[in-house]
């Protein structure tokens, strides 16, 4: 569904990510994974849009899609939950819910699946006028996933979501990515949360200074011990 | 004591047409960080419009109408033209570059038309007064007051009803995001200059009326004024260039009307001088923006 060719990301003098290649396939989780600096949210930013690659190529669903906006790559089912949620904080919890379904053509299947994410997250439902600022961390991050599932995305994009959140958080959100798997979205998950990462992923990627260190199996890469001394050691 | 109200109703009037203008200027300021100087040429655009409409005999309604749309065309088409290009670069760029639209407009008009004043008749009744209890009223301030509060109803509906005026508000905190969700980019800055043209049209119509004239440089003074509007109540705030524009009009009135006849020469230097006195006490502005998180 997704494969990622030579990318070469570079910001001035800095490489980033330094000819990485890699593929997800359809309805699979694939893992992410490295230390901070290793080039793992610049691959996902570069794939949502934010960021155009220096070189490579990223296609999806078989059309080449590097350097187009990332507008453009929403429509096309492209979904991103930023890393540090970025929720709009000033908006009310609805209109965060509201503009995630902007690539909607008609105003009842936006109003339907925003009644879906209201069902399936029902702290936002009782929260749906407060400011969006107003949640604690885990609701916020519970809103960054609905905001990006409001668009129905075939391939979701996830950049440390159990970032700073409480253990019993990390474990909902965990339990959400796996199920949200198993409904059929394909999902693309930089973690800093190794263990649990590999717990429910098909593939996992180890990243370091820029390059692929180690790819395998999600029990695969769980069983090696170098990847913790990878993860450790950049 | 019937001084003071009518003093009041002016500053009401006065801070609303500031406040209709700082609003434009902070609408656009608070997605794509540009300070547009030439906001007061989208004034005098309209001004134009509606002296040529006049006086091709076209009904004073249809005129009016017709500068305001003028107004939300000529801002659109100065971000297509001049800002589009210039998207992302660094504030002082934009500046400059907003700085060299105001002064190509300027000088069209001076150039292809006068640099003089040219009048514009409005109806008699416009010019006239009410007596309301003992108060006697200009009936243009009451039109103001209207138009103003109306605006100021309008422009909350789009930003709070509608997906790309939500939009809008969302972009003054995180753009980036906003496109992740799928919104262009493209049509959000353009709804935010579009807003900005008409609330400049709006306040052209109003400025017009009261001065009876249009001219190349009508739109410079009061443009500073909301400038200083905008950064009194916080920069890209919208609900403090409301305030910082009723503020600016207050001090103003108030100053002209009570100031002893010795120092009324001193009006602007007092009024600026109250204006950085309220900025040293609150250096982000009355009601300052709220985004933090801008990469």
């Amino acid at each position: 569904m997704l494969a990622v060719e030579n990318l070469v990301m570079r910001y001035g003098p800095v490489e980033a990510v330094r000819g990485i290649s890699f593929n997800v396939g359809q309805g699979e989780i694939v893992a992410l994974l490295g230390a901070n600096g290793a080039g793992k949210s610049t691959t996902l930013a570069s794939i949502a849009g934010l960021l155009k690659p220096t070189s490579g190529t990223i296609t999806y669903n078989g059309r080449p899609v590097s350097g187009l906006p990332p507008e453009t790559l929403s429509r096309q089912g492209v979904s991103l939950v930023p890393e540090g949620r970025r929720i709009f904080s000033s908006l009310s919890v609805a209109e965060n819910l509201w503009l995630g379904g902007a690539s909607h053509a008609n105003a009842d299947d936006r109003r339907a699946r925003q009644n879906e994410m209201e069902e399936r997250f029902p702290i936002l439902r009782e929260r749906t006028r407060q400011k969006a600022g107003l949640l604690s961390g885990g609701e916020q991050q519970m809103l960054s996933i609905a905001r990006a599932l409001m668009s129905k995305p075939k391939l979701l994009l996830l950049d440390e979501p159990s970032l700073g959140l409480a253990p019993q958080m990390v474990e909902r959100v965990f339990d959400l990515i796996a199920s949200l798997r198993d409904e059929g979205i394909t999902i693309l998950l930089v973690e800093q949360n190794v263990p649990m990462s590999l717990a429910i992923a098909d593939h996992g990627i180890v990243l370091a200074n820029g390059r692929i260190a180690i790819s395998g199996t999600g029990a695969e890469l769980a069983r090696d011990s170098k990847v913790s001394e990878t993860y450790l050691a950049a | 004591m019937d001084v003071f109200l009518q003093q009041c109703v002016n500053a009401i009037s006065l801070g609303g047409i500031y406040a209709l203008l700082a609003l434009g200027l902070a609408v656009v300021f608070s997605i794509v960080r540009l300070i547009n100087f030439a906001h007061g040429e989208v004034m005098t655009v309209a001004g134009y419009a509606i002296w040529f409409a006049l006086l091709s005999s076209v009904p004073v309604a249809a005129a009016i109408l017709l500068g305001v749309v003028v107004a939300m065309l000529a801002s659109v088409a100065m971000e297509r033209i001049a800002f589009r290009a210039m998207r992302g670069a660094n504030v002082t760029s934009l500046l400059i570059t907003s700085f060299a639209v105001s002064e190509i407009i300027k000088v069209f008009f001076q150039n292809g038309i006068t640099a003089r004043p040219v009048p514009i008749v409005l109806p008699a009744w416009m010019s006239g007064t009410v007596n309301i209890g003992f108060l006697t009223i200009s009936v243009m301030s009451i039109i103001s007051i209207t138009v103003v509060i109306l605006s100021l109803i309008a422009l909350t509906l789009v930003l709070t009803r509608t997906t790309l005026g939500v939009a809008m508000r969302a972009a003054a905190e995180d753009f980036p995001v906003v496109r992740l969700v799928g919104i262009k980019a493209n049509h959000v800055v353009a709804l935010a200059f579009a807003i900005s043209g008409v609330l400049a049209g709006v306040t052209a119509v109003l400025w017009v009326a009261q001065r009876g004239s249009v001219d190349p440089l009508m739109g410079a003074a009061p443009v500073l004024k909301a400038f200083i509007a905008t950064v009194l109540g916080g920069l890209g705030s919208l609900s403090g260039a409301v305030a910082g524009g009723f503020a600016v009009g207050i001090v103003e009135v108030f100053l002209q009307g009570y100031l002893p006849e010795s120092v009324a020469p001193y009006r602007e230097a007092i009024s600026l001088s109250i204006i950085i006195a309220i900025l040293v006490a609150r250096p982000d502005g009355l009601l300052p923006a709220q985004n933090v998180n801008r990469s």
